[in-house]
């Protein structure tokens, strides 16, 4: 095809994208939104099959390579993207996202291998900017997807030393990106991909669990900026349009984000650096603490004229959607007004719980966002929280340098008497203690939540 | 004008839409919204296909070969992905929304 054509499809694609984006802002027009991505996606890898620039011939040189190399990417990602559990979204988004910073990285190294002495200083600048960002955006999402798979620690890392680390670090990354300028070879360039990936990783291990989704949100903003700097190096104007794009709204996203969990972007991410861990008030451990029996909780609910229930991470791993809303119906039944109490961040995504809870149809309507259930819960009777822990602790309010100071909670301590559904006494995701558990109001419920709930469910029933 | 200052431009402009199209998203929608854009910049892609094609020592098939790979599971998983999580607002927001114009899975091949 020629040249205007084969432009004027990058153009559609670089609209597609746009309308993609402006599609998945609306709750009414989110999968359109997808599907149009999709499709710019598609058009987009067609059309570069079928035109060659003018030194070349077509077909493309390894083609076999090319087409085997796409099959290996198909097999790979379809099936792990059907078969992930909802609970475990968020690590794949962070893997994906991952990977294709890597992709731009490798894309920017083989140009400049290429290129070799005749690049031009924009063309090395560029490619340096990529090498350093798509190889902190690999080596960073792979660290959060082992902090959200639990393969390692959710708690911040702090090395010792760690500022000490990170500052040396990114000194030799700006000392070598200066060298692979100056001398243009691509040993020194090999060096600087090694230095950003170690960056990667020092830069996200002192994140605590609770704020990795930001941290997810930026390194998915830092990638559509290195697709845009390789799309430079390779003169490609659509991937110029599509990696800004990105990087644009990924940032515009963080904040977003940031602002639902009610952290400072900068405290996030440098928070680790700038306080002390906090060890988490371990002399409390030792506490008494009220548990009751299933008959207890189901006696609680029965005579009760509202009931909050707060959804959380717990109650998603132990699959207890079907069973949390088999209860809500028994309760509505006897005229019990019930409502889910939605913290943004319920889950481990802003958003992530709503897409749990319409998995398993519980409907729309009783789904109450943070700020419309909060005013309500002195006239709530039973607050029910299963599995949740981080975003019902009252340290957000009232402990001022504890990892989650300053986060929006639901406030279910102003409830008449609150119910924890736990696993076991083990601090919630962000790893400190909740004084809420040892509350006279509060009674405990420990065991599996879906085991548990069919468990009050049954009481209930003999009721 | 010239090239460099074209794409300048082009970037310019670029930053400047992106900013727009999500500037108001409620909180529900943060983690597909992510989801797909995170899918949009897997293309990557393309730009791999270029330069596997101009690939010429075993070295510059290999990276580009593996580039391909990364940016293909980017894409396409997080296409497929992000249509999976969005399916589960299928009917249940407020009134009309039917979500099954177009039942076509997301993906490049």
């Amino acid at each position: 095809m020629s040249r205007t054509l084969y432009d004027l499809l990058g153009l559609l694609a670089a609209v597609l994208f746009i309308m993609a984006l402006k599609g998945l802002s609306s709750p009414k027009s989110a999968r359109r939104g997808n599907l149009l991505g999709a499709l710019g996606a598609l058009i987009a890898t067609v059309a570069v099959f079928f035109y060659a620039e003018p030194e070349y011939s077509l077909p493309l040189e390894n083609l076999e390579w090319i087409l085997g190399a796409i099959a290996i990417g198909v097999i790979v990602a379809v099936p792990a993207a059907r078969k992930v559990q909802m609970t475990q979204m968020p690590q794949m988004v962070a893997l994906f996202n991952g990977v294709g910073g890597g992709a731009a990285a490798l894309v920017a190294i083989v140009e400049y291998i290429k290129l070799g002495e005749t690049a031009g200083f924009a063309t090395v600048l560029a490619t340096v900017f990529t090498v350093i960002v798509g190889c902190v955006s690999f080596s960073g999402s792979i660290v959060t997807f082992l902090k959200l798979q639990e393969l390692m620690t959710t708690r911040p890392v702090i090395l010792p030393a760690g500022r000490f680390l990170i500052i040396a670090n990114l000194v030799a990354v700006l000392g070598v990106a200066y060298w692979v300028m100056d001398e243009m070879g691509t040993s020194p360039l090999l060096v600087l991909a090694g230095l950003s990936l170690l960056f990667g990783v020092l830069f996200v291990l002192p994140v605590g669990g609770a704020d990795v989704p930001i941290v997810i949100s930026l390194l998915n903003a830092f990638t559509g900026l290195t697709v845009a700097a390789s799309g430079y190096v390779l003169e490609a104007t659509l991937l110029i349009v599509a990696g800004t794009l990105v990087g644009a709204s990924g940032t515009i996203l963080t904040r977003l984000m940031a602002e639902a969990m009610g952290r400072s972007l900068f405290g996030t991410l440098f928070g680790a650096f700038t306080q002390t861990a906090q060890a988490g008030g371990t002399e409390a451990e030792s506490r008494p603490v009220k548990s009751g029996s299933p008959e207890d909780v189901a006696i609680l609910l029965n005579y009760a004229r509202r009931v909050v229930i707060v959804p959380g991470f717990g109650l998603a791993v132990a699959q207890a959607q079907h069973t949390v809303r088999e209860m809500a119906d028994l309760l509505s039944a006897r005229g019990i007004d019930v409502a889910y109490g939605i913290h943004p961040v319920a889950g481990r995504m802003p958003g992530h719980m709503n897409v749990l809870l319409a998995e398993a149809n519980v409907p729309y309507e009783q789904l109450v966002e943070m700020d419309e259930v909060n005013p309500t819960f002195p006239q709530t009777d039973v607050a029910l929280v299963i599995g949740a822990n981080d975003v019902v602790n009252p340290a957000a309010k009232t402990t001022p340098g504890c990892p989650i100071y300053g986060m929006p909670i639901l406030e279910v301590q102003q409830a008449g008497n609150i119910i924890f559904l736990k696993r076991s006494m083990r601090p919630g995701f962000a790893g400190i203690e909740n004084e809420l558990l040892f509350d006279p109001k509060t009674t405990l419920l420990f065991g599996d939540a879906k085991a548990s709930l069919t468990k009050v469910v049954s009481a209930l029933k003999g009721l | 004008m010239s090239e460099a200052m074209a794409l300048l431009a082009i970037f310019t402009l670029a930053v400047f839409v992106g900013f727009e199209v999500v500037s108001k998203v409620s909180s529900t929608l943060h983690t597909p919204l992510m989801s797909g854009a995170n899918a949009i910049h897997g293309i990557i892609l393309v730009g791999a296909i270029i330069v596997a094609s101009h690939a010429e020592t075993s070295l510059e098939l290999g990276l580009s070969v593996a580039a391909i790979i990364l940016a293909t599971i980017n894409l396409v998983g997080g296409f497929v992905v992000t249509d999976r999580m969005l399916e589960m607002f299928k009917g249940k927001r407020e009134t009309n929304n039917s979500g099954k114009a177009g039942d076509k899975k997301g993906g490049a091949k």
